[in-house]
This record gives structure tokens, sequence and C-alpha cells, in this order.
């Protein structure tokens, strides 16, 4: 153990004496941080403008819809059969449109504490292309029968704390779609109709990069019948009501209620569903802060394979060999130096520039969503642990090449490259397999709000969203260094230096 | 007629035969070096491999029947792989002179060969060639393999015809353009990080300016990002600039960097 410790500090000297080196690592610190706070994205959010409601489990939620209601005090339970839904969907040219129902369209009943956006609700629901569904709370997402379509029964019971969600093809025969606990939820609550439908998005995976994602507001309309309720519910009649609506809301996105026949037309555009940045959402991501990641990790590959190579071009490997005559511990040491060094770097360049950068983007009018603390940590800690793992690759790429432009150009086209190509020029299909399969799939730690199936959006990486989770792309990463580093310490054995 | 004059008109044609010669001389010497080291025939194979590897997967992952229902372009699809394929020929126009500075073999070659433009002259022409060919393998195994996956690419079309010429054209200036900053800067590091920077840092840098003519100035100016428009077989309103053109800004680059090597390699000490 002390022959470790003195190779640890024989290495860091070799590390800290050398200006190129001490260099490269603060001129990566320097580039993160510089690129993240380069005022590049312009927004139109003035600095109240844009803010999003906050749902009861503290995410950031999208939260409109034409709601038609009464206020039912207690437990109770409502009917109904949705008779039609159809929609419709902007085009180019202003002020026209076409007909065409969003996949995730809703109609259906919905039990919710007020009519204030971000309040705790559950609905049973009918969808434009995803069958019957109960949600609750934003973010969760039970399928019931799939494939199915209107005309179909609903309803939705309220028990205590409990809403249970049913549905029927013949209003006779009942199925549970599922059951939601929303412990917030007060005695009075509105309950009733209601219909929305999400903007649309092209959001193919075919086209590079966002070049390809245009959309725009959509419309759904849906005809109720056979409405009846049960329960202690207000005398007055059901009243209609547009949740969350924009304050310049225009064409399509007006939405309206009105009595036809022996039920109720209600139209609506918008979602009950958390918010999402990119092409179908609105605003960026504290990712966004970080874009100058891949620069530092240019530098820091250079300098973790040119701090093996040097001493092949030098000769002081075969000193460093004569001192250390051991040669396994020899490339753990150098690994674990400069993870070390590129850590705390990467750790305190990361936080700077998440911090400053998330206010330069505010203050450009760009909205920034908000992350939990927790996220915030992982994000930071996670740049830092991609910078360290991916210096401790070079080391062992450096040693097993041994020559430093080759191993240099290796580096960068493995870890830089992929990610480089992924956000500029692939196709969505070929970045996300890129950054499943090479080192740069440790990128996937700097994602910081999570894909929602039940929202319609391009999760690409160049809006930050990258295909596997932030600890397994790490993992990719650890197994790429561990395998480069076990390679390199069989060279360093078997082969003369 | 005077005697010096007479000397004149005949000394011209035996100075250019000298040249020639001398050329004829050092461009062996090159393809010797170029041939007999294991990095230079990795360097071409690898070009191949990636421009071919990243093209498939781009074209494998986008369907597209007809040319009516593709979003993107076939073509530019299919050759994708030329993003990464520059970088490998960039380095095999790095590595032509900076390895030599390197090893200090750069001062042998400078005695066998005093006449510096010349020597530049033969690293250009032993470059050239081998690159020329490996980029018609590569374009050619793109397009191939981007028809596979993309019925809607047409290889008898005049657009994709000009694409797949200027592919080849675009990756040989690019190693061009890499030789020259290797001979101006002299160092494989330093160049290679040029190089690198200008093919992939440049673009990104350029897409976070704000103002979106200059945005698009920039774009004009770029090597990669106006050489790269001679790819382009649709949408050939929305490029920063028209096909030719784009690559002529890069044959600017490459022209201006090889003077600069040239200037560099006469006027200083090896």
């Amino acid at each position: 153990m002390t022959a470790f410790r003195y190779l640890l500090r024989a290495e860091w000297t070799k590390l800290r004496t050398v200006p190129g080196w001490v260099a490269g690592i603060a001129v990566a610190a320097f580039l993160i941080v510089g690129v993240g706070l380069m005022p590049g994205m312009r927004g139109s959010c003035g600095r109240s403008a844009c803010s999003l409601p906050v749902g009861p489990e503290g995410q950031e939620v999208t939260d409109s819809f034409t709601f038609l209601h009464r206020t039912l005090t207690g437990d109770g339970s409502v009917t109904v059969r949705v008779a039609s839904l159809t929609g419709l969907m902007a085009v180019p040219e202003p002020g026209q449109s076409k007909p065409g129902l969003e996949p995730w369209a809703k109609a259906g009943l919905i039990v919710k504490d007020g009519v204030r956006p971000g309040s705790t609700y559950a609905a049973v629901l009918l969808t434009g292309g995803h069958g019957t569904r109960m949600q609750y709370d934003y973010v969760h997402d039970r399928a019931g029968t799939s494939g199915t379509a209107a005309p179909h029964w609903l309803r939705l019971t309220r028990t205590g704390a409990t809403v249970t969600g049913e549905e029927s093809v013949d209003g006779v025969a009942w199925t549970r779609v599922g059951t939601a606990r929303l412990p917030e939820l007060p005695s009075t609550v509105e309950v009733g109709l209601f219909t929305t439908s999400p903007q649309h998005s092209e959001t193919s995976s075919e086209t590079l990069g966002l070049q390809g994602a245009f959309g725009g507001p959509t419309q759904a309309t849906a005809v109720f019948d056979h409405l009846s309720s049960s329960g202690n519910l207000t005398a007055d009649d059901w009243t209609g009501t547009t949740i969350g609506a924009l304050g310049n809301a225009s064409g399509l996105e007006v939405g309206g209620s009105e009595r036809t026949g022996d039920g109720f037309t209600v139209s609506g555009s918008g979602d009950i569903a958390p918010a999402v940045s990119g092409a179908a959402g609105l605003g960026v991501t504290i990712t966004q802060t970080l874009v100058g990641t891949f620069l530092g990790l240019v530098l820091v590959v250079v300098v973790g394979v040119s701090y093996v190579t040097a001493e092949y071009r030098r000769g002081l490997i075969r000193t460093t060999l004569a001192a250390n005559p051991r040669r396994g511990p020899v490339l753990a040491a150098k690994a674990l130096v400069v993870g070390a060094v590129t850590f705390v770097v990467g750790l305190v360049a990361a936080a700077t520039v998440v911090a400053l950068g998330t206010r330069v983007l505010r203050a450009n009018g760009v909205y920034v969503h908000a992350v939990t603390t927790a996220t915030e940590v992982r994000v930071v800690a996670g740049t830092a642990a991609l910078l360290a793992m991916a210096a401790a690759f070079a080391v062992g790429l450096g040693a097993l090449i041994r020559r430093g432009s080759v191993a240099v150009t290796t580096a960068i086209v493995v870890v830089v490259l992929p990610y480089l190509l992924a956000v500029t020029v692939l196709p969505t299909g070929a970045a996300r397999w890129l950054l499943t399969w090479t080192p740069a799939a440790a990128f996937a730690l700097q994602q910081s709000t999570p894909e929602y199936h039940q929202v319609a959006n391009l999760y690409a990486p160049v809006a930050g969203y990258f295909p596997l989770a932030p600890l397994a792309g790490f993992a990719v990463l650890v197994g790429w260094a561990t395998v480069m580093l076990g390679l390199a310490t069989l060279r360093l054995r078997r082969s003369a230096a | 007629m005077t005697a010096a004059a007479d000397r004149g008109v005949r000394a011209a044609p035996v100075a250019g035969r000298r040249t020639a010669a001398a050329l004829r001389t050092a461009t062996h010497a090159e393809w010797t070096k170029l041939r007999t080291t294991a990095g230079p025939a990795w360097l071409l194979l690898a070009t191949v491999a990636v421009t071919v590897g990243l093209g498939v997967l781009a074209a494998a992952t986008v369907t597209c029947h007809t040319a009516e229902a593709c979003l993107v372009d076939p073509a530019r699809t299919s050759l994708t792989g030329a993003q990464l394929g520059q970088a490998v020929v960039a380095v095999l126009g790095v590595a032509m002179v900076g390895g030599e500075y390197g090893t200090g073999m750069i001062h042998v070659t400078l005695a066998a060969v005093p006449r510096r433009p010349v020597l530049l002259a033969a690293k250009a022409a032993v470059l050239t060639a081998p690159v020329i060919a490996v980029a018609v393998v590569a374009v050619a195994g793109s397009l191939v393999a981007g028809r596979h996956y993309l019925p809607a690419l047409d290889l008898g079309d005049g657009a994709v015809r000009r694409a797949a010429t200027g592919a080849v054209l675009y990756l040989t200036l690019m190693a061009l353009l890499s030789l020259g900053i290797a001979t101006a800067v002299r160092s494989s590091a330093g160049a290679t990080g040029i190089v690198l920077a200008l093919c992939y840092a440049y673009p990104l840098v350029v897409k976070a300016v704000p103002d979106r003519d200059w945005q698009r100035h920039l774009e004009q100016a770029g090597p990669t990002t106006a050489g790269l428009s001679v790819l382009a077989t649709t949408g050939l309103r929305e490029l920063p600039i028209d096909p030719w053109r784009g690559l002529a800004v890069l044959a600017a680059w490459s022209a201006a960097a090889m003077l600069a090597g040239g200037l560099v390699l006469r006027y200083r000490d090896g």
C-alpha cells in the first residue's frame, strides 16, 4: 500500500509540474464555462411572462383544457358516453386548419381541486390514438383498453382520497381502468367533462436534428351524451370554464362548450401533462448550459493521452518502470491521479456554468425549466464524472497505442465525435445508436428532465434527451475505460517498454 | 540578340527540366515513405470504414421509399459519413509532415530535397493520389449502401452525381488543408487540433451566433460549413451557399493553407 502511495505521489508530481497539462485542464474548465455563458440563445419570455404551473409532485406542468363542471361535495360518481371525438390541426397558412385528430387529444371525465392550473386531479379519458387511459397528477398514466374509439362509456368515482376510473363499450359491462390515490384532494371538488388537444409537432425520428420539427396548435371536439351523476352535486347547471388559456389565444386555441340535443359538445386545446422542453414544449433545460462540455472533453482526453505517451516519447517510461518493477499499478495510479484532478476541476466548472448560465439564459428571455436540487447535483457531478472517466479511458488508450497523435485522434473520434455528430448532423435514430454504444453514452448524465411517453415530443439528443438512463450511460463509459485500461496493463506487463 | 539574352532563353527550359526532375525524385521519395510506414495504410482503410459505416448508420435509421415522401435528402444522408471521414483524412494530411517534425526526419528530408517548394508539392501530390482513390471507394460504397436503405436515392440523377464528385473533392481538399496547416504550424498535435476545431467546433460556434445574417455569412465563410453544401441534392434554396461555390470556398481555404505552409517552409529554418 505504501508503494502505491509513493506511486500516486510521483504521478501527481509529474502531472502538476508539466505546464502544458496544467494549462490543458485549466483551459478545459474555462471552455466549459465560457461556451455555456456565451450569449447565444434568445427567447421571447419577459421576466415574468413565461411561468408554468407546478403540479402536486413538484414538476412544472401544462394544464389547459375546456372544463364543463359542477361542484361535488363528498363522495360521488359521474358517468358519460363519449359519442364522438374529432379534431382540427393548424396548417402552415395562417388562419387555416385541416381535419385531423392528435394521438394524445383527450376527452373524458375529470375530478379536480378547483379550477386553478396545476391543482391535483384524476381523469379517465379517451384519446385520439392511445385508447382509454387513467391519468392523475400530470405524470401518472395507466393504459386501459387499447384501440378504443368513440362511442365509448366512461365513469369516474370518487371515494374519499381514492378516485376510480372505469370504461365500458355498452354502458352495462364495466372494466376498471385504474385507481388513483390523491392525498391532497379536498372534500369539495370540481367534477365534469373535459376536452383538450396538445400542440402538434412532427416528431419524426427521420429528420436531421430539429430541422424537421414543425407544428402548431390543434383542437379536439368531443360530443358527450348519456350524462348521469350520483352524489351531492350543486343544483345549478354545468358551467363551462377554459382552464389555463393563454392571454393571446386565437384560432384553434379557443375552445368552448355548448348543450347539444341531450348532451354536450366540448372543444378544447392544450394538454394536461408534465411540461417538456424542446420541439413540442417550451424553453430549454439546464443541460443547455453545459454545451461546452465537449470542448473541455477534447482537452481532457488530450491531456490523458499525452500523460502516458509523453513518457514513451521521452523515454521516461523506463525510469518509471525501474522505480516500479511491478507494472500493474502504474497505469492505475495514472488513471486515478488524472481522473481525480479532472473530476475536481470539472465539478467546479460545471457548478459555475449551471449556476451562472441559467441566469444568462433567463436574462435573454429563454425559459429554463426548473429542476430539483438532486437533479442539479447529479447533472453537475455527472459532468465531472464524465470528464474524469474519459481521462481514465484516454490514459488506457495512450498506454495501449503509445503514439500520441494516433491515440489522441482515436480518443477524440470515439469519445467526442459521436456526441458532436449526434447533436449536429445525424438523424435521431443514428444519433441514439451512437449514444448507446460508444463512450459518449455517458453524456446521458447531463439529461435533466425525463421523457414522458404520454407527451409527444422530439426526444432527441439535440434537445437534451439521451437514449440511456444517466447511470446506464455512465456504465457504458466505465466499461470502455475498464477494458481499455485492462488491455493497456496487459500490454505493459507483456511487452518491453 | 545579345549573348545574355541568348543564355536566358536557353537556361529557362533547363531550369524547368531540373525542377521536373527534382519533383520526380522528391515524389518518389515521399511515395516510398508513405507506402513503407504502417500508419498511412491504416488511415486510408479507416477513411473508407468510417465514411461508409456512418453513412450506413444514418441511412438505415431513415425510411423513405419515394422522393416525395422523403423528409431528408437521401444523397446527403448516405454521404453523412464524410463528416467523420474528413477527420481521418485530416489526420493523414497532418501526419505527412507533422510526423517528420516529431521525429526529426524533416532534417534528413530537407537535406535531400533542399528546394522546399518542390518538397511541399511532392508531398501534396503523394497525399492527393491515394486520398482521391479511397474517397472514390468510400463515396461509391456509401451511395451503394444508401441505395439499399433509401430506394428514393437515384444514382443516375445529375445532382446525386454532383454530390458524389463533390464529396470526393471535399475529402481531398480537407487532406490538403490539413497538410498546409501542419506545414505552417510544424506540430502534429497543434495542427490536428486546429483542423478538428475547423471541422467540428466552428459549425457549432456559428450556430450559437444570435444574429441570423452574421450566422449566414460565417457559414458561407467556413471551410466545412460551406464545403459540405456540395453534398446537398434537395432543398438547395435553404443552403447557406450554392454547392459548387461552397466547395470553392473550401478550395480557397486549402490553397491559403498550402501557401502559408509553403511560405513558412521556405523562409524559416527546418
